[in-house]
């Protein structure tokens, strides 16, 4: 088990757990990212800035911060 | 008939709205842009009726204050009709809104918009078969060309007149149970006093929702029975309950997208190319500051080409006016205010505000903004913010109130108030005109390049003094970047002179009155009162005394204080009474005192009043600092 921000760009993972309580495991549901689903990491900011990913067509910044609250598997 | 218009933000639904009602609500292609609601009447295929244009909801779980609001007109029930505006090319993610919407029971219909975008990622849909499964109407739309916006409204229109409500999907039987045994215990005084039907209700108290929560403390029972069915939830499904009723959405959007869609493949274009270059790791950063870099530069130079004739006209009338009815009479005094006025507006305001009110129009709709929070959400972390905070301060450039406004998108109250605080900072465009028609006009580029980039260097100073004494807190940027789009001419001039009315028709006449009473305190010789009150502040600013009254009407509207400094100066030619030092103190001066009346009311109704004083008073004090310390290092090189 990996957290999402230790995805390399151009990989694929399958979300597992949502670490860190209820509003961050809501907030992220809300646009789309559950356990079970399948996300593309598309690209990493310099100096520990976001990731970009792509999850159900559409394309979502998230915080270092958050990122590694999202625990994964790569596929 | 009262038509709201609900939906996942950035789908469209300003969009719609402004198709109908005007250019009334301000459209931009990032998510979060409509951050309160707009109401208008309009008359459509012969029927007169009221639309709601709503901030978007990406679901019934508001996770800040402008969803919070869509959030609580929906659940007031006050709308008639609901048209659900998806997305198109986001339906699997935009269905899990939809059936939520549906459990308010009112009658409702769904627009697919942006069916051309669904189109290009390769998304076919198959409405008939969405609108048989959920028993609603489903129209088809493109509502930047006014595609399908006819049948959208008379199928509204049908909704309503034939009561239509559809019937949400049900969940797995053992959770159906759940809510049917919770459902069990709401009595008809708590569902009157809530007013939401109890199906909605059940789900949003197994999902611990925190406003139900709260609601439902007075009713005991109701209350044991919510804790006693969410602990079963989790135990039977061992994971806690809110999952497993965000779970069960989930499962049911993605059953439905899948029964109803086919997805191909996309037609790869020319934007998703070009975002490899501006959301590039360094290439990104460059493009940054050439933008901007380029967009400054274009504004200077065609408000400059623009302000030096049109001034010298005013001058020369001004001057032959003072020959034909003498200098010292009052009739002069007035004429001369209100030309003066006029002259501020046309000359000075106007050439520098069009062209960069265009320039944000178009840096908005492409959907820039949304990639810069992308590139420097890790500098907004070292200031103690996130990236999204980013979105207030590039708007704040146009006009502080609407950045203020927009904090409203930001997740908790730490970094509403510390953004709504950095944001009453940034020049906005009345600042800019005095940027560029004192500092960039008589001093050059370069100054008013300095003028900036020490604007943000003190922004970027106050936010890290914050970040010691309010710790930072935050969870992150969760930020949905939209694509890339084609901005429309005609919305960019709508939307600009949207923007420009507000200065053509309240700033302006502002203006001109001002300026004439100006020009009246000068002939009773008032202005030498407020001026001697005042000395003690223009002295350690090393400024002439006359400057003090343009201040004081510098807090009406920032622009005042250049165009009365014009007055109190007794010409158009700053030059040649003002140095360039004291010209430059001015600037950073006027840049960063009190923000102006129309922040200050905005400011109290978003952070209240004590810390609206707070804001005025401490930038009060960042101004004096920074214009002495300016003023010092001037004298010393």
């Amino acid at each position: 088990m990996k957290s999402l921000s230790e995805i390399e760009e151009g990989k694929k993972a399958k979300v597992l757990n949502i670490l860190g309580g209820k509003s961050v495991r809501q907030h992220l549901s809300t646009i789309g990212i559950h356990a079970g689903d399948i996300v593309f990491v598309k690209r990493h900011a310099v100096w520990g800035g976001p990731i970009l990913i792509e999850v159900h067509g559409s394309e979502v910044a998230l915080g270092r911060g958050v990122a590694s609250k999202v625990q994964v598997e790569e596929v | 008939m009262k038509i709201a218009l609900a939906g996942q933000p950035n789908c469209g639904k300003s969009t719609i709205f402004n198709a109908l009602a005007g250019y009334k609500a301000v459209t931009a292609n990032f998510p979060g842009k409509t951050v309160q609601y707009t109401l208008s009447t309009v008359t459509f295929g012969g029927k007169t009726f009221e639309i709601v244009d709503l901030p978007g909801i990406y679901s019934l779980t508001s996770m800040d204050l402008a969803e919070l609001e869509a959030r609580k007109y929906i659940l007031s029930g006050q709308a008639d009709v609901a048209i659900n505006v998806i997305d198109a090319s986001l339906l699997s993610r935009s269905l899990e809104f939809t059936i939520q919407l549906m459990d308010m029971d009112i009658p409702i219909v769904i627009c697919l918009n942006m069916m051309d975008e669904a189109r290009r990622k390769g998304v076919h849909i198959d409405t008939e078969k969405l609108s048989k499964i959920l028993g609603i109407p489903v129209v088809e739309t493109i509502a930047v060309k006014g595609q399908g916006l006819e049948n959208l409204f008379s199928a509204a229109g049908r909704a309503f007149d034939e009561n239509i409500r559809g019937e949400a999907p049900f969940y797995h039987k053992d959770v159906e149970e759940v809510i049917a045994k919770l459902s069990g215990f709401m009595d008809k005084d708590i569902l009157r006093e809530l007013k939401v039907p109890k199906r909605l209700l059940a789900k949003k108290l197994l999902e611990g929702d925190g406003f139900f929560m709260k609601k439902i403390s007075k009713f005991p029972k109701l209350l044991n029975a919510t804790s006693d069915l969410q602990s079963y939830l989790e135990k039977t499904h061992g994971r806690p309950s809110d999952m497993v009723i965000s779970s069960e959405r989930h499962a049911i959007s993605m059953n439905l997208f899948e029964e109803v869609s086919r997805v191909g493949e996309p037609v790869r274009t020319f934007y998703d190319r070009i975002d490899n270059v501006i959301m590039h790791k360094y290439f990104g950063y460059v493009i940054l500051f050439l933008l901007l870099a380029g967009f400054f530069s274009i504004v200077f130079y065609a408000g400059k080409t623009l302000e030096g004739p049109i001034i010298s006209a005013f001058e020369g009338l001004m001057k032959s006016m003072g020959d034909a009815m003498g200098k010292e009479t009052l009739l002069f005094f007035f004429a001369k205010g209100i030309l003066e006025g006029l002259a501020g507006g046309i000359g000075i305001v106007l050439p520098y505000l069009i062209p960069f009110l265009i320039g944000m129009s178009i840096l908005e709709d492409v959907g820039y903004l949304p990639r810069m929070a992308f590139l420097m959400d890790a500098f907004m972390h070292r200031i103690g913010l996130h990236g999204k905070s980013i979105l207030p301060f590039v708007l704040g450039y146009g006009c502080n109130v609407p950045a203020i406004m927009a904090t409203r998108i930001l997740e908790t109250p730490r970094d509403r108030f510390i953004t709504a605080f950095l944001a009453t900072m940034i020049p906005c465009a009345a600042r800019t005109t005095i940027i560029y028609a004192l500092v960039a006009y008589y001093i050059g580029p370069w100054a008013a390049l300095f003028v900036y980039v020490l604007n943000i260097f003190v922004i970027a100073l106050t936010g890290k003094v914050f970040t010691y004494f309010i710790p930072e807190v935050t969870p992150g940027l969760i930020l949905e970047v939209p694509s890339f789009k084609m901005p429309s001419v005609r919305v960019v001039l709508a939307k600009t002179w949207l923007r420009m009315k507000e200065f053509v028709f309240i700033a302006w006449p502002l203006l001109i009155l001002s300026s004439a009473l100006l020009s009246y305190l000068e002939y009773i010789k008032g202005d030498r009162v407020i001026n001697k009150i005042l000395s003690p502040l223009t002295y350690i600013l090393g400024l002439p005394d006359a400057v003090g009254t343009t201040l004081i009407f510098g807090i009406l509207r920032k622009e005042l204080s250049m165009l009365m400094l014009f007055q109190a100066l007794g010409t158009m030619d700053v030059s040649s009474v003002m140095s360039h030092e004291q010209i430059m103190v001015f600037t950073i001066f006027v840049l960063f005192y009190v923000p102006c009346v129309a922040t200050i009311a905005v400011l109290w109704k978003e952070v209240g009043w004590k810390k609206m004083a707070a804001i005025s008073l401490a930038t009060l004090i960042i101004a004096l600092v920074i214009a002495i310390a300016v003023r010092g290092f001037l004298s010393a090189v």
